[in-house]
């Protein structure tokens, strides 16, 4: 099969290189709204029918299919609402923010289509609070749209659908990407994750009340599944990942970027390497290891470059392809200093609601600032993994929880993948006199 | 060191109307007292449970988990320097020394003028553009250290075109009356009237 050019087969990037693709003139100009006008001819279950067909997975990190998720909202308990995780911070993972700052209303229409579908009677769009600018352009998408009879009383003028979308931001907690971490911060509270069971935002969400919680990526493809049919769709990308997806490819590459691409086909290989995405390492410098799926995912090495960017390919592999972040290292990288780089992040993002996180994680950073400043004790590179086996007994992938939520476990994967592949690099830091005794016994 | 003033406490009135529970509103509302003083005063605090019908503690506890909320004056510029792991490898490390010494502050501290609070900060969505910091959560990308001192100079200056610290979003967002579809209170409503469509084909599973 020939792959046609990249440019034609993006999906929800399509207007970044619109000067004015973010206000109303330029997103109607360019076939904006046209997904909700089809979307009310139809009837909402239908609309349902046309997004479980098409297999579109959640695109915030866990990659459940979004259309089976929205079947989990008990019969007959209303109202209904939807919550947009717009609160992007995983580290490496960039896509979000340019979605909402360069074709707002492209989410708006999302939006308002997932609400017609499931009987959502109010929207909550959640945007991180650190994304200012993203904030500004969806508060005047909106207000446009308000206008214009998009959103609102009476939406395109049909008497019985009326909804409001609610612009919500953030004030600074990674935790609160986690979903019911989100509904917390939602209701003014410290954005701590509630426990599921029960609390699982389709039957007990927002208020008591059954909640959608969708990624701004996933809603973002809806005004297009619409239009084009559930099955265009699935006939994009290859087996359980369909459609297309955004990655960033950052760190030590020569063109680092965000790209859409097909979901399941494109390779790591090609989306590294490939002079039409990030255009391979920079000059003399060769791969050393990347991480896949955002910082909570374990890392890959050059062995994997050839796996195709599709979900349980990779899953199968040991890893993840998360939120669409691909952080590249290359051979300069000390790769204790980056491992702890991601700890570091993990130790001071924990909530501290459990126990094992809260004191695992902080104790994992603290042993690895000691390795660093070359203070290391002979038996910390084996307690490193003892405290990574205490949040997630067995060091398994997927990984197993202690938690309510995975971000403790999260810390493991750097720990694991760093150490058993460069445990010479972590033993290089210790004293002399501790990699005596530990290895070496005289 | 206030309550909301009495234009800020229209648009304060204006966000809770956006919310069927008036506690949901209380970040926004923090904010809202951030952009109005620098910071959030105890003062403030206390006028918004009022306006949301909690304590002052509750307010606080939710206040005080967060980053960007500061209970302290900060300076009239916030330079977060992102640590994440993609500017990390790109050399946020050098910058954050280079910006101590130009400031002669650490991460968390501020310049003598008030002028400039400095952090280290995790991931803030620019990776592409590593190392990029923010200024009042304004985006530059690709700093280099001569970049960070033109930075400064402009801020001190006050020729950088960044809003003091608290305003985040230029724009706000405002619904017409006669636009509104009214907020879905929690014990209110069934299902909705669009749901009626086509009765036949009402299933929302498989």
């Amino acid at each position: 099969m020939t792959a046609p050019a990249p440019q034609d087969l993006r999906i929800i990037t399509s207007r970044f290189g619109i000067e004015d693709g973010h206000t109303l003139a330029g997103y109607e100009r360019t076939g904006g709204y046209a997904g909700l006008r089809r979307a009310l001819e139809m009837a909402p279950a239908a609309v349902h029918g046309e997004v479980r067909t098409a297999s579109l997975l959640g695109r915030g990190g866990a990659g459940f299919p979004a259309g089976v998720k929205w079947g989990f909202c008990p019969p007959g308990v209303w109202p209904r609402y939807l919550v947009v995780n717009g609160d992007e911070s995983e580290p490496g993972t960039y896509k979000d923010r340019l979605l909402m700052e360069r074709d707002p209303h492209q989410l708006i229409e999302g939006c308002l289509i997932a609400c017609y579908a499931l009987g959502l009677s109010q929207c909550f769009l959640y945007v991180r609070g650190e994304m200012a600018h993203a904030q500004e352009r969806l508060a005047a998408a909106l207000n446009e749209a308000y206008e214009a009879g998009y959103v609102g009383a009476n939406v395109l003028g049909a008497e019985d659908f009326s909804v409001d979308i609610t612009l919500h931001w953030g004030a600074g907690a990674y935790i609160v990407g986690e979903e019911t971490a989100l509904i917390e911060s939602l209701e003014g509270d410290r954005g701590m994750p509630r426990l599921k069971p029960p609390y699982f935002p389709a039957s007990i969400g927002l208020y008591g009340k059954p909640t959608i919680v969708n990624n701004v990526e996933t809603l973002a493809n809806l005004p297009w599944i619409v239009s084009n049919g559930g099955e265009a769709f699935a006939g994009m990308g290859a087996d359980s990942s369909t459609g297309t997806r955004v990655f960033a490819v950052s760190g030590h590459v020569a063109n680092p970027g965000v790209f859409e691409v097909p979901f399941g086909t494109t390779t790591f290989r090609d989306i590294i390497f490939d002079p039409l995405y990030a255009g391979g390492m920079r000059p003399r410098r060769t791969l050393k290891t990347f991480i896949p799926g955002g910082a909570s995912a374990p890392w890959f090495f050059e062995e994997h470059l050839d796996l195709p960017l599709e979900k349980t390919t990779v899953d199968q592999a040991g890893s993840m392809l998360g939120s669409g972040a691909i952080v590249v290292m290359d051979d300069t990288t000390d790769v204790v200093k980056a491992c702890h780089n991601v700890v570091r992040f993990f130790a001071r993002e924990s909530c501290g609601k459990c126990t094992p996180c809260r004191e695992g994680t902080s104790w994992l950073e603290k042993i690895l600032s000691r390795i660093l400043a070359g203070q290391g004790r002979p038996q910390d590179l084996d307690l490193l993994m003892d405290v990574c086996d205490n949040i997630s007994p067995g060091i398994a992938w997927p990984p197993r929880q202690t938690t309510i939520c995975p971000l403790g476990p999260s810390a493991v994967s750097p720990i694991a993948s760093a150490l058993e592949r460069f445990r010479g690099e972590f033993e290089a830091y210790l004293p002399a006199t501790a990699v005596t005794v530990a290895g070496v016994a005289s | 060191m206030a309550r909301l003033n009495a234009n800020n406490l229209t648009v304060a009135q204006e966000i809770l109307s956006r919310y069927p529970v008036p506690r949901s509103a209380l970040i926004p509302l923090l904010h809202l007292a951030q952009e109005q003083d620098g910071y959030v005063t105890e003062d403030a605090m206390a006028h918004i449970a009022d306006l949301v019908g909690v304590t002052p503690a509750e307010v606080m506890g939710t206040c005080s988990f967060y980053e960007m909320l500061k209970r302290e004056p900060v300076g009239q510029y916030m330079v977060n320097i992102c640590n994440g792991i993609s500017c990390h490898l790109l050399g946020s490390s050098d910058l954050i020394h280079h910006a101590e010494a130009t400031l002669g502050v650490r991460p968390g501290g501020t310049t003598d003028d008030g002028k400039i609070t400095l952090e280290a900060v995790e991931c803030i969505a620019a990776c592409t553009e590593a190392p990029c910091l923010q200024v009042n959560y304004r985006y530059r990308n690709q700093v280099t250290a001569d970049d960070f001192d033109q930075l400064v100079d402009d801020l001190r200056a006050g020729t950088a075109g960044v809003a003091p610290h608290g305003q985040l979003a230029k724009v706000r967002q405002h619904i017409g009356e006669d636009r509104r579809a009214g907020v879905s209170p929690p014990d209110g409503q069934g299902e909705p009237a669009w749901m009626a469509r086509n009765p036949s084909d009402n299933g929302d599973g498989p």
